[in-house]
This record gives C-alpha cells, sequence and structure tokens, in this order.
C-alpha cells in the first residue's frame, strides 16, 4: 500500500463560505481611531460617524448568510481607554443553504482596561430548515464596560424555526461572569414548551457589564402585563452585571420590553 | 465504589429539603402554562436539557474531585436568575447538613466552612456523591433526575394530578436522563483539561422569568 | 394535672452537623427549641403570640412559622408586633406541613440556624407548625419539646381519640375553655380522656387569649427552659 503523500485533509464542508471580520478601535487622542477595519466574505464594516469619543461601525452584509455549512467569525478589540460601538444594517437571517450541515456564526470581543463595548446587532432570524451555531465570546478586563443586546426571532412569519443553537459567554478578569446555552427548534427538546419559550417567538437580551454596578446593584424586577404578548426580566448576576431576558410574541413586543427595561440610545 | 449508596443519595426521602421545592413548576402551573400531564411532561423535559444538564455536570465535575469553589462561580455564571442562585445556595446549604451526617468527609466539612451561607445544590451533590464512593456519572444522574423528580411531585399536589400518571412521566423520560447524564459526565472528563467552559450550560428563558416572578408572589406553598 | 417533666429531652448526641446536637457551630450553646403543633383554628397562633408577649420581658426569643400557603401566620403576629421583625421567620412547606417539621426539617433547621446567627444568643424558639392532623409530631432533630394544642369547639371526643399529637406530646394545650358551655364540650371528659391517653405528660385547659390564660403554659416553658439551661450546664 502506498502511503498517501500528504494526510487526508479533515471533513470539510463541501460547499460554503468561511470568513473572519476584524475590528480594532484603540485610544489616539480624545478620540477612538479603528486602526483595524477588516471585512471578509459576507461582512462588509463601515465606519459611522463616531459618536463623541466612540468609534462607530457598521456591519453590512453583502450577501445572504449564515448558510449551512459557512463558517463565519467576527474578531472586535477595544483596547485601553478606546469606545467602541457596531451594529449590523439588517437582519441576519439563517438560513438552509446548499447543504444540511450547520452554520458557525462566532463573534469574539475584548475590551481592555477603561474601554467600553457596544455590541447592539440587527436581530438574528432563524429560518425554516436552517442550522447554525452561534457563540459570543467576550472577555472583559475588570474596568471595562459592555452593552450588548442580542434578539432572536424564531422563524419567518408563519413558518417554524430552524435549529438553533446559543452559546454566550462572558468572562470578566479571567472569571466566569455570565455562560449561557440556547437552543431553539427542531432536535432541542421542550424548546416549545413551558419551561423553555412556550410559544413565544422573539426572545431578546440585554447584557451590561459596568464596574460601577458594584456601589448600587439594580434589583430584580419583571416587566409585562400580558404574559401572552411578552414577559421581560432584569436580573442582577454574580457580579457588576444586569441580564435583561425577554420573551415576546413578535418582535414588536419584544422591542416594547427590552425598551421598557432598559431604554437604549 | 458503591453504587448503592446512589439509591440513597437519589432518594426522594433524602432529607435535604427537596419537599418544599417544586423547580419552577409551582410557577408554571400558577402562570397556566402546565395544566394536565402533558405539559407537565413538556415541562420537564424543557428543565432537564437545560437546568438539569448544568446541574448534572457540575456534580459530575464535583465527584471528579475537580475544585468545589472553581464550580461555584461555573454554577453562579450559569444561573442569571438571583432568586435561583439563592434557592441553589439553600438547598445546597441544606444538602450539605444531611450528606455530613450521611457520609462524613473532609471535602464536605471543607466546603461548609468555605460556604457557611451555603455552595451551590449540585456542587454539594457532587461531592456528596464523591464522599459516599460514588463516580461522576452517578453524581450526574442524582442530579438530572431530581431536576425533573421535584417538578413532578409538586405538580401532583398542586393539580391533584393522577400519581400514576406523573410517574409514568418519569419513566417516559428515562431515555433523557440516560442522554442527559452520559453527557454531563463527558463534560466533567474535560474539566481537568479544558476548565469550566466545558461544562454544560443549558438555559431557559421562561426558567429564570418564572423564578424571580414565583419569588413576588405573596401566596405559595412551595419555596421554589 | 400535673408540669414536671424532666425527661423532655433527647440525649445530646455529639454529632454536630444533626439537629438534636445541644451546640451550635463553634461550640455556643442554641436556644431551646419549642414545637407547637395542632390542627387548623385551634389556636397554635394565638398561643405563640401570647407566649411572646408573657415572655418577652424576661426571655431572648425567636419564632418560626411553618405556613401552609401564605405567609399570614407569620404576618399575623408582625402586626400583632409581639416580636420585632427580625425576630419571627416563616418556612415554606411545600402543602406538606408535617414533613417540614418531621421527615425533612432541614428548612426549619436552617430558619433556625439563621436567626441565633443574626440575633446572637436566643434563649428560646418558637416553631409553629403549619395547621394540619392529629398526627403531625415534631422530629426530635428540630425541637426539645413539643406542645400540642386543641381546642374544645373542635370536638370534646378529640382526647379520646387520641392519635401522635394528643399522646406524646410534652404539653398537651386543650384551648378555648371559655367556648365549652357554647359548644356543649365536657371540659372534665376532656380532662379525664387526656390523662388515659398520655400516661403522665402533663395537659392544660385553659383559654390563652383571656386574661392570664397563657400562664400555666408560659410556667411549663420557664421549667423547660431551666432544665434545658441545667443539662447544658
Amino acid at each position: 500500500m502506498t502511503p498517501s503523500p500528504s494526510p487526508p485533509a479533515p471533513a470539510q464542508p463541501a460547499l460554503g463560505v468561511r470568513a473572519t471580520a476584524r475590528i480594532r478601535a484603540t485610544r489616539a487622542g480624545g478620540a477612538t481611531a479603528l486602526p483595524t477595519l477588516a471585512g471578509d466574505g459576507p461582512f462588509d464594516l463601515r465606519r459611522a460617524r463616531p459618536h463623541g469619543d466612540q468609534a462607530r461601525v457598521c456591519i453590512l452584509g453583502a450577501m445572504s448568510a449564515p448558510l449551512g455549512g459557512d463558517r463565519l467569525r467576527i474578531e472586535a478589540t477595544v483596547d485601553h481607554g478606546a469606545h467602541l460601538h457596531i451594529t449590523t444594517a439588517a437582519a441576519t437571517i439563517a438560513l438552509r443553504g446548499p447543504t444540511d450541515e450547520h452554520a458557525t456564526y462566532d463573534v469574539h470581543l475584548t475590551a481592555a482596561e477603561h474601554a467600553s463595548l457596544q455590541w447592539l446587532p440587527q436581530p438574528l432570524i432563524s429560518a425554516a430548515r436552517s442550522n447554525l451555531r452561534q457563540t459570543c465570546t467576550i472577555d472583559l478586563a475588570p474596568t471595562a464596560r459592555l452593552l450588548l443586546r442580542e434578539q432572536v426571532v424564531l422563524g419567518r412569519v408563519g413558518e417554524p424555526p430552524g435549529r438553533l443553537a446559543t452559546r454566550l459567554t462572558v468572562h470578566r478578569d479571567g472569571r466566569p461572569l455570565l455562560d449561557q446555552h440556547t437552543m431553539y427548534g427542531p432536535g432541542a427538546p421542550g424548546w416549545d414548551g413551558p419551561a423553555i419559550a412556550a410559544g413565544h417567538r422573539a426572545i431578546g437580551q440585554i447584557l451590561i457589564v459596568d464596574p460601577a454596578l458594584d456601589q448600587q446593584p439594580p434589583h430584580a424586577s419583571l416587566f409585562g402585563d400580558d404574559p401572552a404578548a411578552g414577559q421581560a426580566v432584569l436580573t442582577p448576576l454574580a457580579g457588576p452585571a444586569v441580564l435583561i431576558t425577554a420573551l415576546a410574541s413578535d418582535t414588536l413586543h419584544l422591542h416594547r420590553l427590552l425598551n421598557a427595561a432598559r431604554p437604549l440610545p | 465504589m458503591n453504587r448503592a449508596a446512589l439509591l440513597v443519595l437519589a432518594d426522594g426521602r433524602f432529607p435535604a429539603g427537596g419537599h418544599a421545592h417544586s423547580g419552577g413548576a409551582e410557577e408554571a402551573v400558577t402562570a397556566g402554562r402546565v395544566r394536565d400531564v402533558a405539559g407537565l411532561e413538556e415541562f420537564c423535559r424543557g428543565r432537564l436539557h437545560t437546568s438539569g444538564l448544568v446541574a448534572a455536570g457540575l456534580a459530575a465535575a464535583a465527584a471528579a474531585g475537580y475544585e468545589p469553589l472553581l464550580l461555584e462561580e461555573a454554577a453562579d455564571a450559569r444561573t442569571a436568575s438571583p432568586a435561583l442562585r439563592h434557592t441553589s445556595r439553600r438547598l445546597g446549604r441544606q444538602l450539605l447538613r444531611a450528606a455530613r451526617s450521611a457520609w462524613p468527609c473532609a471535602e464536605l466539612e471543607a466546603l461548609a466552612a468555605a460556604r457557611p451561607r451555603g455552595a451551590h445544590q449540585p456542587v454539594v451533590l457532587g461531592l456528596a456523591a464523591r464522599c459516599a464512593g460514588l463516580m461522576p456519572l452517578d453524581a450526574a444522574y442524582a442530579a438530572a433526575y431530581e431536576s425533573i423528580g421535584g417538578p413532578v411531585t409538586a405538580t401532583v399536589r398542586l393539580l391533584r394530578l393522577d400519581p400514576f400518571d406523573a410517574t409514568a412521566v418519569l419513566a417516559r423520560l428515562a431515555a433523557d436522563l440516560d442522554h442527559v447524564a452520559a453527557a454531563a459526565a463527558e463534560a466533567a472528563q474535560r474539566i481537568h483539561a479544558d476548565g469550566p467552559a466545558a461544562l454544560p450550560a443549558g438555559s431557559a428563558p421562561l426558567l429564570d422569568i418564572a423564578a424571580e416572578q414565583h419569588a413576588t408572589r405573596a401566596a405559595r406553598l412551595f419555596a421554589s | 394535672m400535673h408540669l414536671q417533666h424532666s425527661d423532655t429531652f433527647p440525649d445530646g448526641h455529639p454529632h454536630g452537623s444533626g439537629g438534636s446536637s445541644g451546640e451550635r457551630p463553634g461550640g455556643r450553646h442554641r436556644a431551646l427549641r419549642i414545637g407547637l403543633g395542632g390542627p387548623v383554628g385551634s389556636g397554635k397562633t394565638a398561643t405563640v403570640a401570647a407566649l411572646c408577649r408573657t415572655l418577652r420581658e424576661e426571655l431572648s426569643i425567636a419564632v418560626v412559622t411553618n405556613d401552609i400557603y401564605t405567609r399570614e401566620d407569620a404576618e399575623f403576629l408582625l402586626r400583632e408586633a409581639v416580636l420585632p421583625a427580625e425576630r419571627i421567620t416563616a418556612v415554606q412547606t411545600g402543602a406538606c406541613p408535617h414533613t417540614a417539621i418531621r421527615d425533612d426539617i432541614s428548612a426549619n433547621l436552617e430558619a433556625v440556624e439563621d436567626l441565633e446567627d443574626h440575633l446572637g444568643t436566643l434563649d428560646l424558639i418558637l416553631i409553629e407548625s403549619g395547621g394540619d392532623n392529629l398526627t403531625a409530631t415534631f422530629s426530635k432533630g428540630l425541637v426539645d419539646a413539643q406542645i400540642f394544642v386543641i381546642d374544645v369547639a373542635g370536638g370534646d371526643d378529640i382526647p379520646r381519640k387520641g392519635g401522635p399529637g394528643v399522646t406524646t406530646s410534652d404539653l398537651l394545650v386543650i384551648n378555648k375553655t371559655d367556648l365549652a358551655p357554647h359548644v356543649g364540650a365536657d371540659l372534665q371528659a376532656m380532662a379525664r380522656d387526656a390523662e388515659a391517653q398520655r400516661d403522665r405528660l402533663p395537659t392544660v385547659l385553659t383559654a390563652v387569649k383571656t386574661p392570664g390564660g397563657i400562664i400555666p403554659v408560659a410556667d411549663w416553658i420557664r421549667a423547660r427552659l431551666a432544665d434545658w439551661t441545667a443539662h447544658a450546664a
């Protein structure tokens, strides 16, 4: 038997995009500069008008993504004392694509001492028969501040959702602050039952990490008078952070709940 | 190894305070989300694969000898609701009392000294399993089973369900229990190499919302 | 009726983690714990309130209530201001009040420990069970002695029927004797039946809400406390 000249290639998705977009924000005088702003594949990065000393970046989806088999990644780093705001121009729609294989969409955010980062993308829509594994991994220095909002829509109008798994992992000063893995759609046992989503199709979270919350830890509070339309809870975490979790019948009610719990700029 | 100790640890009559807790079932019943046996089964399935899996992973890791105080941090990060963190620590404190009598052991004493107000219940459960001579998989089974046994017992009382129907729910979830316990034990094997991030972090939005809602109710039968 | 009964206390087992130890963690002497059980409406909460009013000047007291559904008993005691709020705590019992005082006493022990941690040295902790039936009794791991409260309006045949609460409690209180003429209860028969059921354990016939009505119960507790203090010394 003839030895093969190279080891067999690891199993690759037959089709699918591999792309990593990179953003780096640094402090430059009284402002924040963006020495790295590198789009890739479906990610087209645009510099938006700064807001005081905060730089702003908008991610434009240059093609429909993520599709099954895609391997997408966004890395954003905020250096010491810099302030960065990132949003997306439109909702992200996970679609089935040419293969049944799952897509991955990994977001890795890092904020150094005295830096602030706002990650406020438009909703992610899990279309029928899509299969997406999303991770959002965040590393914060002790004095860094974070504002994150994630919204998920389970299925387009009148269709069931695809498979959607999202892991949100936040470390502060190297210690775990928040670690949540949510799974919806086919293959996620009990996902639409009374413990998890119970018929709601729009789910959102706002996470605020701010050392100032150590001085004034908020109390847990509830929002939403009509459980059928939606409910939200604001929960102080075991650290200087609060998490707002909202469940609603649709995005309209979700926005109302999230705004009631924490109006965003 | 002493497998029979698992029967003692997982027995619903083990005096560790669980009888006064519904695992979120009381709020689900009060809110009208669980009305019958079918609703109870879906509730249990969702809880088992989220907070049950998390508890099983933490318990397996503690049983494998991983540092309990690091698991405490991991449990906090996996428990967004302060009401659920409070409940977990209360139950952990009560379990610690019972376990120290049942299986006296230096590791349980050390945890009691380090956390006089209570450690997270799954961490205590795993350590108790370790002190009882059980394996990480056994601890995962105990935690996973408890995550649905409590809600089933509570719902029998709350909705006056036929107890045979309710027990059949548990029996039907046996394969899910096998799966969850195996996944938890497998994750715990990776913790020494990969740290607590290797452990499951399943999250259920309604369990968090319901736990805080329940904590505000003036009239309730169960503590959680 | 007789109030002497010094054989009330379980052996002080040396295991620190269980409930029947005479010591708190750290070796400090713990408070005497008295359980109060009995059917719904027999006057358990009224007895606790009257005991607090009578004994609070001479003893450092705290109360644990085992409310069945609400915090009603705890809130009654708060409303009546029988003790400062920090001395009253409530535990939930998961629809099984007898489990919380007998089979799985964890939540009650935790409440007791928390009171002692927050309030410092206490002399007496009263643990009131949720209203239950005639079989409810307290674990020796939770209390040092238990009082069972029944009332004449509940039927003058209760002492004759017996049951663990009537036969084994360390003190049986037959309450609301002032109602006996109105409900046609035969107090002498109740006292006779109780004596027959209870071997030599003491029984008190009284009306705790009437002036001085709590005195025999308070005196019995003072005697238990004297025994407890001597026992621990």
